[in-house]
């Protein structure tokens, strides 16, 4: 366990000054934005309200005293009221995040059960026709943009076939299409990534000394290659998951999905800015929180990381 | 003994030992290469010859040639090859001067990104200590989010311009830049030539021109080449959520998402946009990949 903890707080310093650069920026681009003030109240308002609502939202006081009173508020959740919903804009965003999170972790779940296999194999079948159709199509699914896979999808899939719905969360079926559009990458980049990891412990020197021991072909692939490829398999894994749900919001806006990444869209529309400003930390945090907790996994996994 | 062997591990052993395989590899790699660059080329033709490549006007509106199928003789007696939109407009013209728009801001986006990394990887490089560890922290930073959210958030509240869009996606990709140069700078640093050079009174300018951009040079071509890609894509992305370029300026992602609604009925309006951006993509971020294999194998990591 040595060395575990001075890698961790390296981490968690890490994760604190990424969440205090993002709250920092939102600050700075609020105020690029200009005056709220006129936006909450009605057009023909009175000066003497304007200077009260001013006031009150401390927006006449010094620029680095807001900025302590806004960190002081994120630091305590407060992200003020949303304009459009007349309720604290924290617990608007967090009613929309059990959706986020169920088509997140379907994607997830679906992407891993895909490409593992599909990465082993190819990996062992190397140049083989499958080898070769599977990383063609990997490379696709890696460059394709998001927006235009799920656009496909309901082309082909809803519209042509008539298999699954286009919109909305009701049952299973609504979350097949955007949990394929919202992992497509993912599953691209774990097959690619495990078929190397794969093809990295064939060549050691232990695989040819099983072989030439006898061992037989599916013995060696299943005990010495599957379990020795497993950590750099596990991490790149688990770092698709955190980059998975910056892609939630193109998806959840394609398929009327009804998640934050639409909520923040939808606000941006409505200039409901508490709303926006709330979705954005708020995906930092959870992005930053399980990229911590990965890598908590993998420095528990492989002391090596520990060192760099 | 060798039919223990699989098939898959002898290919492998003879695809990597023999010289001559290796060869034959290594030159389709280079026409792979050759023929992306040929493919950018045209793209910027295309674009800079827009007005003279497109049939017609890319925003003038026909309302009765509204939502016609590819089609040689439309019912407004003209040859439409990729149909038209929801407003009568030709798909194919829009879809040319799309190029412009991916083009304009994924070259320009490039040039920022390079500019403010190779800046900071430089300034990192020579001054170490606090302003190193500033920049690293930074780069750290930024690579442990997805910038797709704050861009997003920058966006909504600047409002969607060309410039905002170029800076925005400019910045989502200096960190790749600023690590190269600053790598390179502290090899040369160790070196006793550097030291030689200021003790003879030759400048930190000399220096950079001289002994470090030469030795970079095909990582950042390589690098710019992948961030075009991405630059592209981002775009596309950024229209298609009505984020950025706005109506009526014909882009890719906005004219997915016009047609969006007309999939059921009009499904070439978002396809034919949809499917030139998808090959640019694909083209683009493979002729990164195969440029890497030929001028710096040693990028492949990042």
């Amino acid at each position: 366990m040595r060395g575990l903890l001075p890698f961790l707080a390296s981490r968690l310093l890490r994760a604190a000054i990424a969440l205090w650069l993002v709250s920092t920026v939102v600050f700075v681009v609020m105020r690029l934005s200009g005056d709220p003030v006129p936006l909450l109240l009605p057009p023909d308002a009175p000066r003497s309200e304007i200077f009260r609502v001013r006031a009150e939202l401390g927006l006449d006081r010094p620029l680095p005293v807001q900025y302590a009173v806004f960190l002081g508020h994120v630091l305590q959740g407060d992200f003020g009221r949303s304009i459009h919903f007349r309720q604290p804009a924290l617990r608007v965003v967090l009613g929309y995040l059990p959706a986020t999170l169920q088509l997140g972790l379907t994607a997830f779940v679906l992407a891993a059960l895909v490409a593992l296999p599909i990465g082993v194999i190819s990996a062992v079948r190397r140049n083989s026709f499958v080898d070769q159709a599977a990383m063609g199509l990997a490379l696709v699914g890696q460059s394709a943009p998001t927006f235009f896979i799920g656009i496909l999808l309901i082309l082909v899939v809803s519209l042509n076939l008539g298999l699954l719905p286009t919109s909305g969360r009701e049952s299973w079926r609504h979350l097949v299409l955007p949990a394929l559009t919202l992992g497509a990458f993912a599953m691209a980049s774990i097959a690619r990534l495990t078929r190397s990891a794969v093809l990295e412990v064939l060549r050691a020197d232990y695989v040819r000394t099983a072989r030439a021991k006898g061992v037989s072909e599916a013995l060696v692939i299943a005990k010495h290659t599957l379990k020795n490829a497993a950590v750099p398999i596990v991490t790149i894994t688990g770092l698709q998951f955190g980059t998975l749900l910056g892609g939630a919001v193109v998806t959840e806006t394609v398929f009327a999905w009804p998640g934050m990444g639409r909520l923040a869209i939808q606000s941006i529309y409505n200039r409901d800015y508490p709303i926006v400003q709330c979705t954005v930390f708020l995906s930092a945090l959870l992005f930053i929180v399980i990229n911590f907790c990965i890598d908590l996994i993998y420095g528990l996994l492989d002391p090596r990381v520990r060192a760099s | 003994m060798d039919s223990s062997i699989p098939a898959s591990a002898r290919a492998d052993t003879s695809a990597a030992g023999a010289p001559a395989a290796r060869a034959s590899r290594a030159r389709r790699t280079r026409w792979m290469a050759l023929g992306g660059g040929v493919f950018v080329l045209v793209l910027v033709v295309v674009a800079l010859a827009a007005p003279l490549i497109a049939p017609y006007d890319p925003i003038r509106q026909s309302l009765r040639g509204r939502l016609a199928a590819p089609t040689l003789a439309g019912a407004d007696g003209k040859a439409h090859l990729l149909g038209t939109d929801h407003l009568g407009r030709d798909v194919l013209s829009r879809a040319i001067y799309g190029a412009r728009v991916s083009l304009l801001v994924g070259l320009a986006a490039v040039v920022v990104g390079g500019i403010v990394g190779a800046s900071l990887g430089l300034l990192a490089g020579f001054r170490g200590g606090w302003t190193d560890s500033i920049v690293m922290t930074l780069a750290d930073a930024q690579l442990a989010f997805p910038f797709i959210l704050l861009a997003i958030g920058i966006i909504a509240v600047l409002g969607p311009s060309f410039p905002t869009l170029i800076v925005v996606i400019g910045l989502s990709g200096w960190v790749t830049y600023a690590r190269v140069l600053r790598s390179q700078v502290l090899v040369l640093r160790s070196r006793e030539f550097v030291d030689a050079i200021h003790a003879l009174g030759g400048s930190v300018a000399r220096v950079i021109a001289r002994h470090i951009l030469p030795n970079v040079l095909s990582s950042l071509v390589v690098i710019a080449t992948l961030e075009l890609a991405r630059a592209i894509v981002l775009e596309a992305t950024l229209s298609f959520l009505g984020l950025g370029v706005q109506p009526p300026t014909p882009s890719w992602g906005g004219m997915v998402h016009e047609g969006r609604e007309y999939l059921d009925s009009a499904w070439w309006i978002s396809t034919a946009p949809g499917i030139v951006l998808m090959l640019t993509s694909i083209i683009v971020s493979r002729t990164g990949d195969w440029l890497r294999d030929l001028l710096d194998p040693t990028l492949r990591g990042e």
